[in-house]
């Protein structure tokens, strides 16, 4: 009842309001400009902080009739002003208003208005295209359509401060891609824009140094260049740390703090400068701490993540910064229960950021352990941290578990967490949901992670072969990714390291042929060689080789033919190689090697190689092939013999590099049958005869 | 703090020179860090003390390096050292650096007393170079920072306002390592093992970590803790106290004509009458241009049996009175002057402060006419006099004559010039200058009645800037200074006036017994006398137009006091209560006086 009463009395409210907005409008279309001057100020008066009169003179077309008498040259400076005001304060409305203004292409109608001389009105139509441009809705590409636009907004940003203000602001929101950068900057931003970093309104200030920080974003040009900029006398970089001082507005400090930290990952200002070490640093943990707002907290936390990303002594200063570690667990407690509690608002505030907290220490969790064990352990005993983590990997937003399997894999570098932690929480169980079903971006790390984990030492390996995990990796060798692809094809190599044979067996058979051959010749030289390196660890120890060569000897042998004569870098060659080494260590796999003169030939061409890896490698091949405690050995040295291998390898013991003496001695003199050197020898070659291949994920 | 330097310039004897230049920078650095420590009630730590040291540890290099000289083979063997001082409440943020020039095994830095190790006894705190643990007062560590190790340079910043610590590593600061600091801590390091040197930093060198941008912090932190500090509910009320401040002040030192108008555009009421407040101005300006004598009369004069009651202010002023004879301003010996020539310009601004000015300015020209008071300061009640004075203010701009910027017609003025001046004033010229004199004048008085609360508090000095010109002309006359104006008969009176000075002050002896103020008062006065160039002795301080301002002060709240009126402004009682504050916040260990000066505040 109470419903229907109340629906009526509200139509008849709005008709009310809608009859007053008519008459505002209405006005805009009188005969006398004096009167339609008077009715643009008075509709001026009506709009202020009234939304809903906003929406209403929207819906009424004020819009277009305002555009219109902006753009006629007969309306008198001041009516146009007053225009372009009243539009400013619509567009202060909602986002359904800016929508509206933008669909009434108000954009390039102001545009064309800064071409006119006045001061008043330009800086009225700056105003409103800066709220315009500033509202998410707004596509940016609208700023750069017409080409004399930007250059037009330079010359403009000496008239007044107000128009530095606006039109810095525009930019700082309209650069959004390395293509917006470029046209900024071949337009002189950074001339035009940095003597306003020292202008007298902390405005200005503020948005010329915002604009510097979008500009210099992952922009080697544009760092280069303002490293080198001086603003009256003193480097930018000095400006910048002065921002940074500690009574500075926080804002300003953050953002001057992002500016040097986009200038040195772009390699203008060196890791180890003190501006970076004592002062940027510095001031994004401080940026962390609980004194801050959530939104400064993770915007600082994220620069800082990126700032240390590259470099462990940045890393290790930043872990005993104001205990940063301990500080970023703080991050994981929002919404807090004492918020919860007493104050709704609060906690509305606290869920919003919740999430953007998390991710945030995540993001700088990962970056911090990226490179140093200490600084992996510190962390991994923070209160409760890989239960945070675990739990992070099932969040709902896809944000955190990005973060979150970031952390983690940072952490799983770490072969002490991998045996202890990473084991004691099963983190391998989340991981393993995650890879289910996953953003690709997600995907590359959680298999990143993986592959660390699956790593010969990990106790987690057990468990995950027993959870299926090898059709998983052999359908992400399938992706389109070539990130994916290499980290499936990686796990399973370091899954076959040591492997017993039903563990083998079971790769070869989920994986297929096809598949491995289709993965030797994948473009992605990555791929390549962690195919390689599975090929390796698969045909290790005797009997395992020589039971995959007797199902796929002759399509193996094919593709090293293939790579070995292919235009491939030494790593690959060295690689493949080492597989014919392993095949050599075969009882019945030397065969295939020996009987094929081919393969022989391309031994020796690489016993004479100039790279010393390769030399060794194919040397490895041979003292395989010839030793003598084996059936046959005698029949095979004499062909060697034969082919001139032995004279080779003389050759060789004279050369310079000692791993490669030693080894072309134990070939020569196990030929020459030598008894007594033959036992020290043995031992090496237990060691040595069938090489593996293990890399741990960097 | 002055005291302080000139302690560390006894100390130069030694005769090192690069070790001066340390000291100056010492001194100068401390007093930029820490300017509320008042170091005569609590010096800083400077170095280590060579007294309360344990026997193992030995000093060097100005007691700022510490060495190991014991065995190291346990914990027992442990030694420390601590400052010569413990940490001032008034520094606020407090910080010293040390450098591992040489580690053995174990370093410990930081506070308190002197146990052997800093962190293992009670009240003691530490950070631990070998394990990186903080300590306090208990032998069980917590882990808080990294190792050190040779090289490295470890910090210690105590916060006084929130009683916490921290450490720096190489300038980088590695958190808070403890909270609820008791007061009074002293700077320590200990060692263990032979070999180990460390040198200290109290200030004599740069810190490695940025100590004065943390300072930055707490100081904007503060400030904006006082600027939002709630009023409440009082808000109308505070206006109401404000206006009565500035009102007051106005009152207090007579700008009569400015406190009128601002009393009519506050809507308050002035508590003095109007005559009163003209004739303290008067008496004050004549103070202020060194017209001691005619002060005294006219105070006589119109407050009778003041000087009388005060038999102290008026040996004061006599005492003024016959350092101004010397100085030749002094309305006695000028009469005998005929070049007077320094009266107008050695206080140029203050005599021409007249009510008459903030009125009406239109009528510059025919002002001179209103009353002769309007260039010179001279009032009424020495008519006869004044009429002397005329030719002394057109001869003290000839004195400023002698800059070459000066205008030269005013030589015309003066009547016979005893030095030979390259131009002289034909009678037309004398004419003009005399208007155009009048101008100038007007000038001053221009400035002074825009800016009259300037005047007493602070002003003094920028009236010295804006004359400088003046200053400078001064100078070039310096040469021409002379005794009494170099007048014979002036030097006479005022040998004269000294003798009945002596007199005065046997009299108030036999009266109210000995007096080492005034012995030393008059001591100073007659000194004068006994230096060729009293302008350049080592008691020509007196002489400075600068040294009037005390004595004024001192006149105008005797004779305020006799009315019943406050002998201070509000304003400045305020401010006094203010500023002491401050310093008993210092005395009850209360850091963050030391980022609320008083003088921040004023501008």
């Amino acid at each position: 009842m109470a419903c229907l009463l109340e629906a009526p009395l509200r139509i008849s409210v709005l008709s009310e309001v809608t009859a007053t907005s008519r008459h505002y409008v209405d006005r805009l279309f009188d005969p006398d400009p004096q009167k339609v001057l008077q009715g643009v100020i008075d509709m001026k008066n009506a709009v202020i902080g009234n939304n809903k009169q906003k929406a209403n003179l929207i819906v009424l077309g004020a819009v277009p009739r305002l555009l219109y008498l902006l753009q006629q040259g007969s309306s008198s400076s001041e009516l146009r002003a007053e225009c372009a005001v009243v539009l400013g304060s619509l567009a202060m409305g909602t986002e359904n208003n800016i929508k509206s203004l933008v669909d009434c292409h108000i954009i390039p109608a102001l545009l064309q208005g800064l071409l006119c001389p006045d001061l008043i009105f330009i800086e009225a139509c700056l105003r409103c295209l800066r709220t315009v441009f500033i509202s998410p809705v707004t596509p940016v590409q609208l700023l750069y359509t017409d080409p004399t636009v930007i250059p037009h907004l330079m010359s403009l940003l000496s008239r007044s401060q107000r128009t530095q203000e606006y039109i810095t602001q525009i930019f700082s929101h309209c650069c959004k891609t390395p293509e917006h950068q470029t046209v900024l900057f071949n337009h002189g931003a950074i001339q035009n824009i940095a003597p306003l970093l020292i202008s007298p309104s902390y405005k200005v200030r503020m948005q010329a140094l915002k604009c510097f920080s979008v500009l210099a974003y992952e922009n080697t040009q544009v760092s280069m260049t303002l490293v080198n900029v001086l603003v009256d006398e003193e480097l930018l970089s000095q400006v910048f740390v002065r921002m940074m001082q500690r009574d500075q507005p926080i804002d300003m400090q953050l953002t001057a703090a992002k500016c040097l930290t986009y200038m040195c990952r772009a390699g203008a200002i060196r890791t180890d400068d003190s501006c970076i070490v004592l002062k940027t640093l510095p001031c994004l943990v401080r940026m962390c701490s609980k004194e801050r707002l959530l939104e400064e907290r993770v915007e600082g936390a994220e620069t800082l993540a990126y700032l240390m990303e590259p470099d462990v002594e940045l890393q290790r200063i930043a872990s005993v910064t104001d205990h940063l570690v301990a500080m970023l667990a703080d991050y994981f407690k929002y919404p807090s229960s004492v918020s919860a509690i007493t104050d709704i608002k609060r906690l509305d505030h606290d869920l919003k950021h919740a999430h953007e907290l998390r991710q945030a220490a995540f993001k700088l969790y990962a970056s911090l352990g990226s490179n140093d064990e200490d600084i992996r352990k510190k962390i991994t005993e923070t209160e409760n941290m890989m239960d945070r983590i675990v739990s992070g990997l099932s969040e709902s937003s896809v944000k955190v578990r990005l973060a979150a399997v970031r952390c983690l894999h940072s952490l799983s570098r770490s072969v002490q967490q991998l045996r202890t932690s990473f084991h004691d929480h099963a983190v391998w169980k989340p991981l393993m949901k995650l890879l289910q079903n996953a953003p690709d971006e997600v995907l590359v790390m959680a298999s990143s992670t993986l592959c660390n984990l699956l790593l010969e030492f990990s106790p987690s390996k057990e468990p995950i072969l027993e959870s299926g995990v090898i059709e998983l990796l052999c359908s992400l060798t399938q992706s389109d990714s070539p990130a994916l692809r290499v980290n499936g094809i990686w796990a399973l190599m370091n899954m076959a390291f040591q492997a017993d044979q039903k563990v083998k067996g079971e790769i070869v058979r989920a994986l297929g042929t096809e598949q491995l051959f289709r993965l030797l010749s994948d473009p992605d030289s990555n791929v390549l060689m962690k195919t390689l390196g599975l090929l390796r660890n698969l045909l290790s120890t005797r009997p395992h080789i020589d039971q995959v060569m007797s199902s796929h000897g002759k399509q193996i042998m094919q593709a090293v033919t293939l790579i070995l004569e292919g235009e491939h870098s030494i790593e690959v060659k060295e690689q493949t190689l080492c597989i014919l080494a392993n095949i050599a260590d075969g009882n019945t796999a030397k065969e295939l090697i020996m009987t094929n003169d081919d393969i022989l030939q391309k031994i020796k061409y690489y016993m004479a190689h100039s790279n010393v890896k390769l030399q060794l490698a194919a040397t490895f091949c041979i003292s395989n092939l010839i030793w003598n405690e084996e059936d046959g050995s005698q029949e095979r040295q004499d062909k060697l013999r034969e082919l001139g291998f032995v004279d080779i390898l003389h050759k060789l013991t004279q050369a310079s590099d000692p791993n490669l003496c030693d080894r072309s001695d134990t070939a020569t003199h196990t030929s020459d049958l030598s008894p007594a050197f033959l036992q020290i020898l043995s031992s090496i070659d237990r060691q040595t005869g069938t090489n593996t291949c293990t890399l741990i994920v960097l | 703090m002055d005291a302080m330097a000139e302690l560390g310039a006894g100390s130069l004897l030694l005769g090192d020179p690069a070790f001066n230049y340390q000291e100056a920078e010492l001194n100068e650095r401390l007093k930029r860090l820490y300017p509320a420590v008042n170091e005569d009630e609590t010096p800083l730590p400077r170095s280590w003390s060579p007294k309360d040291k344990y026997s193992y540890i030995g000093l060097s290099q100005n007691n700022l390096r510490v060495h190991y000289k014991g065995h190291g083979k346990n914990h027992k063997d442990a030694a420390s050292v601590r400052a010569t001082h413990p940490i001032p409440a008034a520094c606020g943020i407090y910080y010293f650096e040390v450098k591992i020039v040489s580690k053995g095994l174990d370093f410990l830095s930081s506070l308190l007393p002197l146990s052997p190790i800093p962190g293992w006894d009670k009240h003691s705190y530490g950070y631990h170079g070998d394990d990186g643990h903080s300590f306090c007062s208990s032998g069980t560590g917590q882990p808080y920072g990294p190792t050190f190790t040779t090289g490295d340079v470890i910090g210690c910043c105590v916060n006084l306002i929130n009683n916490t610590c921290f450490y720096t590593k190489n300038g980088i600061s590695l958190g808070v390592a403890f909270t609820d600091l008791p007061p009074n801590l002293y700077p320590t390091v200990g060692l263990q093992t032979p070999g180990e040197i460390v040198d200290a930093n109290f200030g004599q060198q740069p810190f490695v970590f940025d100590i004065e941008d943390y300072m930055s912090e707490w100081r904007a932190k503060i400030h904006g803790m006082i600027a939002r500090f709630p009023i409440g509910e009082r808000l109308g009320e505070w206006q109401a106290v404000l206006q009565n401040m500035v009102s007051t002040y106005l009152v207090h030192h007579g700008y009569c004509a400015t406190a009128t108008a601002f009393a009519r555009a506050t809507e308050t009421l002035i508590q003095e009458d109007q005559t009163s407040i003209k004739n303290r101005q008067r008496i004050q300006k004549l103070v202020l241009a060194g017209r001691v004598g005619e002060a005294i009369e006219a105070t006589q004069q119109l407050y009778p049996g003041l000087l009388e009651h005060n038999p102290n202010l008026l040996f004061m002023l006599k005492c003024r009175q016959f350092v101004e004879m010397v100085n030749g301003t002094d309305s006695e010996v000028r009469c005998f002057s005929v070049r007077s020539p320094k009266s107008q310009d050695s206080y140029p601004g203050s005599p021409s402060l007249s009510p008459r000015h903030g009125a009406t300015n239109p009528n510059l020209h025919s002002a001179g006419a209103d009353s002769p008071t309007c260039s010179n300061g001279v009032t009424p009640p020495n008519k006869n006099k004044s009429h002397n004075k005329y030719p002394g203010v057109s001869s003290a701009s000839s004195s400023s004559s002698s800059s070459p910027s000066s205008v030269n017609y005013s030589e015309s003025n003066s009547t016979d010039s005893t030095k030979s001046q390259p131009h002289s004033g034909t009678s037309n010229q004398e004419e003009t200058s005399d208007s155009e004199m009048e101008i100038e004048a007007e000038h001053y008085t221009n400035g002074v009645a825009e800016n009259p609360s300037a005047r007493i508090m602070n002003g003094t000095y920028k009236h010295q800037e804006i004359l400088q010109a003046q200053d400078i002309s001064l100078e070039d006359s310096c040469a021409s200074r002379q005794l009494c104006g170099g007048n014979q008969a002036a030097t006479e009176r005022m040998i004269q006036f000294g003798r009945e000075l002596q007199g005065l002050n046997e009299q108030l002896c036999r009266e109210y017994g000995k007096n080492v103020t005034h012995k030393k008062m008059l001591q100073d006065a007659f000194s004068l006398l006994a230096y060729s160039d009293p302008w350049n002795c080592p008691v020509g301080q007196q002489l400075d137009p600068m040294q009037r301002e005390n004595i004024c002060s001192a006149l105008n709240s005797a004779i305020l006091e006799s009315q019943n009126l406050p002998k201070q402004p509000p304003l400045m009682l305020a401010l006094g209560q203010a500023t002491e504050c401050v310093q008993l916040m210092a005395r009850v260990r209360s850091g963050s006086c030391s980022f609320a000066r008083v003088d921040n505040f004023l501008h």
